[in-house]
């Protein structure tokens, strides 16, 4: 009780010293950073105190300490999930998936009507839960990480096209013509004009699908995966009731998923540094 | 309208390409029946045909290419297979009825509409804090943005355990992990949405002498009805995707999601494809609910013609 009681006054304090720290952050960019961390760190604290203090039973809500100490005792095990599922079953995908689509993307551009039926077949797609197909592509393609790279290229493939086909109509008439009037062949326009002018769009897909593809490979393993894999260890441990190895197991996948997503964005960055949301 | 003709092409090659499909992965199971019932098939044997491609073999024995749109547990089964299916179970059988996808369609979507109720709401509150509380902006945003690169989903299996354990069934943890996930996009589309009005509109208020209230309830919040529905949209369709996700790891015998795990569970091919369908057509009924309400709504309030 004593321990539940002193997390709450943590937060308390850290309240308190964030009401005070977002006053001073307009004039100290660094806090932005500062205001965020004390943030993070509270809740982490207050899950402490109040699983230790409160006595939560593991099963129910394991302390920060003890999800950690269980990532550093089975760093093996978690790297082999991560290499079954992230870097061979997402990775695989999502190449795959993002490659097919752009292929699909730059085919259906060159056709005004291709592309007046892909779009909203396309945006229709994108918002069904293709997750659904992943019983179906596991029976095909059988229990290891190939089937989970078809699930991930089945649920990329449309945001990833339809980001695509809307990026590469973004140039104007204008712009069409000056590349027109130097004569420019089609590919020529294509990748001196229309393919940086479609970047910020196929970045915003390609952002989009990180996310997706690390969501696809772990959810494809609850219908069926080898004896190793980051779904496969949360299905096989939440039926152990050993909570702080499920923990474990989403501190890697959201380690994954921010990774990826800052490597993307970071070349993201440096793609189109032309681009206003990306002006300082 | 201009779009129906293209649309409808792109539709019927899919199904081309669907019925294509069928026929390579298919055709070793055909003719395996074919060989049982008597039928002379080029080469002889199952074994030998196995590792054999679908092509080949359906080059040798186009007399049995016939079979493959009609077998009980196709590895593809045909679009005019699942239709039929989703007809029998939908139109055919009594909504009550274990058998009847709509009521199984019905778990699953009461789930995801209480879920992204409780989503909804607690995104827009939470959105009115950012809005209005600067310590809350600075702490909550960057965790908000940063939680849409993980997979929540995988969280999934543990709400349901966990809350299983503490003795919540049925509806209710499907629901938890529906409103988390409908609740980021909220939170995200809201706090742009608040933040909409200019300068300007601010300073006309704050000229009326208005309290921060009635520049909530009086001007914030009308502003952000355009990014609120565009979050809805994104959100009702992950609240979907949760709900059926939820369903999968305690067995349940309900739901969309249990329909598509006692399918592959089983090899009922046609049952996992009708299943399928039926969260499709529930996702883009939901979305195209969202869809009207959104028309109606900016349409009285004078934001679209």
């Amino acid at each position: 009780m004593a321990l539940a009681g002193a997390g709450i006054v943590f937060w308390l304090l850290a309240w308190w010293a964030n009401t005070r720290l977002a006053r001073l952050a307009d004039d100290a960019p660094a806090l932005r950073l500062v205001v965020p961390a004390i943030f993070g760190i509270t809740i982490l604290v207050v899950w402490e105190m109040v699983a230790r203090g409160l006595a939560i039973p593991q099963v129910i809500l394991p302390a920060p300490s003890v999800i950690a100490e269980r990532f550093g005792a089975s760093t093996d095990v978690l790297w082999a999930d991560f290499q079954q599922t992230f870097l061979k079953g997402a990775m695989s995908g999502y190449a795959i998936g993002c490659s097919a689509a752009f292929a699909a993307a730059v085919l259906a551009d060159r056709s005004d009507f291709l592309r007046r039926g892909l779009l909203p077949v396309g945006n229709f797609l994108s918002a069904l839960p293709i997750i659904g197909t992943a019983p179906i592509l596991v029976m095909w393609f059988g229990f290891d990480w190939q089937s989970k790279a078809a699930v991930v290229v089945a649920m990329v493939f449309f945001p990833m096209l339809v980001n695509t086909v809307s990026g590469l109509r973004q140039t104007s008439a204008m712009q069409e013509d000056l590349m027109r009037t130097y004569a420019a062949s089609y590919w020529q326009g294509f990748f001196k004009l229309r393919l940086p002018a479609a970047m910020p769009f196929i970045f915003n897909g390609l952002k989009i699908s990180t996310t997706l593809a690390l969501i696809g490979a772990i959810v494809a393993e609850f219908f069926g995966s080898p004896i190793v894999g980051m779904g496969f260890r949360i299905s096989i441990s939440v039926g152990r009731l050993e909570l702080d190895m499920v923990w474990a197991e989403i501190l890697v996948a959201a380690l994954a998923g921010s990774l990826s997503y800052g490597v993307v964005s970071l070349i993201e960055r440096r793609v189109t540094f032309w681009h206003p949301s990306q002006r300082r | 309208m201009r779009n129906v003709l293209p649309v409808v092409t792109v539709v019927a090659a899919i199904l081309a390409l669907w019925y294509a499909a069928a026929i390579p992965l298919n055709i070793h199971q055909s003719l395996v029946e074919a060989e049982r019932a008597g039928e002379i098939v080029a080469p002889e044997g199952a074994n030998v045909r196995r590792d054999m491609s679908g092509l080949t073999l359906a080059f040798r024995n186009p007399s049995n290419i016939g079979d493959v749109f009609g077998q009980d547990r196709p590895r593809l089964p045909a679009p005019h297979q699942v239709f039929a299916e989703l007809w029998d179970t939908t139109v055919e059988k009594k909504v009550t009825s274990r058998r009847s996808l709509v009521f199984h369609a019905w778990i699953t979507i009461s789930a995801t509409l209480v879920g992204f109720g409780i989503g909804t709401a607690l995104g827009i509150v939470l959105a009115i804090g950012i809005v209005h509380n600067r310590a809350m902006d600075l702490s909550v945003m960057p965790w908000a943005i940063a939680s849409q690169t993980i997979p929540i989903l995988a969280i999934a299996p543990m709400i349901i355990v966990v809350l299983n354990s503490v003795g919540l069934q049925g509806l209710l943890p499907k629901s938890i992990i529906s409103a988390y996930l409908s609740f980021f996009p909220v939170v995200v589309g809201m706090v742009k949405g608040l933040r909409s009005p200019e300068r300007m509109e601010l300073d006309l208020m704050h000229t009326y002498s208005a309290s921060p209230a009635e520049v909530l309830w009086k001007l914030r919040l009308p502003a952000s009805a355009p990014y609120l529905f565009a979050s809805l949209k994104i959100g009702i369709a992950a609240s979907l995707v949760g709900a059926i996700v939820g369903e999968l790891p305690t067995g349940a015998v309900r739901g969309l999601g249990a329909r598509m795990l006692s399918g592959s569970y089983y090899g009922q091919t046609i049952q996992i494809w009708s299943a399928l369908f039926m969260a499709a057509i529930s996702a883009a009924v939901l979305v195209g609910l969202i869809a009207l309400i959104q028309r109606q709504t900016l349409r009285r309030m004078g934001l679209e013609s």
